[in-house]
């Protein structure tokens, strides 16, 4: 059994994911098209909700992804500042855009579902509140990737941010909740929970989740092979110009 | 570190454009709310915590800069990051002059603008108390985003976008001490919480800003 921290050989990460990404992908397309296609036409409108219920599929995932990509990018950022490994710093990079995108969609999708039910695009309610806060710290971390040139201290000037952001993050969570009461429904998913989504709507979420969670690991892959590839670009681009020096 | 305090208080004084700008900005916003929003006393009241607060921490935010960035360019930090005191305690010591020249008479000067807000009566009480508390983590927070773009160009805006959503515990918690304090209600919970983040930020965050400082200074 070899140990995980092989992967962090560039080359053999390389190697590797060049067959993970299609298999993910693939993945990816049939969960969505079956879990979404079932979810849109093959499940009961709600009985108080009419058809709108249907937005779950893509904004429950979304929003799970939302939080998890962050949590992702903490681990990635934790692993470089201990172990040095590369392809994790240039991981929690590639999957900084995805999780703003996915923050992105949870919160648009909430909207277009609060204006019928609601009656309102936007209620300052904890929950929503804290998904704007987090994507405030999304654009903050990927600005600060941006705004440094050499690779190794962007990394660790955004892994410390990444680590410093995680704590705030989770304190304005509860600040929010202090501060305003919530009009969001409560989870949805927990497997403790009284209260949960019926099952004719559970299945196929569970579906579609598997269908966001595939995309996104394909997608991190793919832009953390990119990153790589972009960095030997870099480095072999330096060497031309030093040998014609 | 008390050298250091000293000597960044003594440059605050007497180099000018630190001390006095944050409390007139502070000033300023305060004096165009109710241009903005109308000025009976009805609808300035409510708000004016809020405002209040806001107000103080974009005053703290405009003065970060000073907190590295003058030190970086004349080689001081340099020194500093070679000095016996540990750059941990070199980055509390500046937080505490930065409070000392910002958050501090920020925190003072806030009940008279009060008064021309409308507060009523123990708000003013409040009011200070809670800035009192609350700034030092401004400082902190504010040190710490410092550190991290210390190295960089054009740094001010970046600084801005990172630091300001970290100052929302401390703004939700120091508002609402201010606002129960006007309305007579017990600001006792608030304060309390404000006073655990305050103290949060000075345990932990002298580390994250000594760890940016250095990767900065490599």
């Amino acid at each position: 059994m070899p140990s995980i921290w092989t992967f962090a050989n560039p080359t053999r990460f390389m190697a590797v994911t060049q067959r993970l990404v299609p298999a993910f992908g693939g993945l990816a397309a049939l969960c969505l098209i079956g879990g979404l296609i079932w979810g849109f036409f093959f499940t009961p409108d709600d009985y108080r909700q009419g058809a709108t219920v249907k937005i779950i599929y893509l904004h429950v995932p979304a929003a799970f992804l939302a939080i998890n990509a962050w949590f992702m990018m903490l681990v990635a950022s934790l692993i470089w500042l201990i172990r040095r490994h590369h392809v994790s710093a240039l991981a929690a990079r590639a999957a900084a855009p995805i999780g703003v995108t996915m923050t992105l969609i949870a919160l648009v999708t909430g909207a277009v579902w609060g204006q019928p039910m609601w009656g309102t695009w936007w209620a300052w309610d904890p929950r929503l509140t804290s998904f704007l806060i987090l994507f405030l710290f999304y654009l903050g971390y990927i600005s600060l990737w941006g705004a440094i040139d050499d690779p190794d201290t962007a990394a660790d000037l955004t892994s410390v941010l990444c680590l410093v952001g995680s704590v705030f993050a989770v304190l304005s969570r509860y600040a929010v909740n202090f501060w305003n009461q919530g009009l969001h429904q409560g989870a949805s998913l927990s497997l403790d929970a009284e209260e949960n989504v019926a099952d004719v709507f559970y299945y196929p979420l569970l579906v579609c989740l598997a269908g966001f969670l595939a995309l996104f690991v394909a997608l991190v892959l793919l832009r953390t092979r990119t990153e790589i590839r972009a960095r030997r670009l870099h480095v072999l681009r330096l060497r031309e110009r030093m040998a014609d020096a | 570190m008390i050298r250091l305090i000293l000597r960044d208080l003594a440059l605050a004084v007497r180099a000018g454009g630190g001390f006095g700008l944050g409390l007139a900005f502070f000033l300023i916003v305060t004096v165009l709310v109710p241009f903005g929003v109308g000025p009976e006393t009805a609808r300035l009241a409510p708000i004016a915590p809020g405002v209040l607060w806001i107000a103080a921490l974009l005053a703290c935010l405009l003065s970060l800069d000073r907190i590295f960035a003058i030190d970086r360019e004349d080689g001081a930090l340099d020194l500093l990051a070679t000095a016996p005191v540990p750059l941990e305690g070199v980055t509390l010591a500046k937080a505490a002059a930065h409070w000392l020249t910002t958050g501090l008479p920020l925190s003072l000067a806030a009940a008279p603008l009060g008064v021309l807000l409308g507060m009523p009566w123990p708000g003013h009480l409040w009011l200070t108390v809670s800035l009192l508390v609350g700034t030092p983590a401004l400082s902190l927070i504010g040190a710490f985003g410092a550190a991290l773009t210390v190295g960089l160009k054009r740094g001010g805006l970046l600084m801005s976008l990172l630091v300001l959503p970290l100052y929302i515990p401390t703004l939700v918690f120091g508002a609402d001490v201010a606002r129960r304090g006007a309305d007579g209600l017990d600001p006792g919970t608030p304060l309390a919480l404000l006073g655990a983040v305050t103290l949060g930020c000075v345990a932990g965050l002298p580390f994250a800003a000594a760890a940016a400082l250095r990767t900065s200074l490599r």
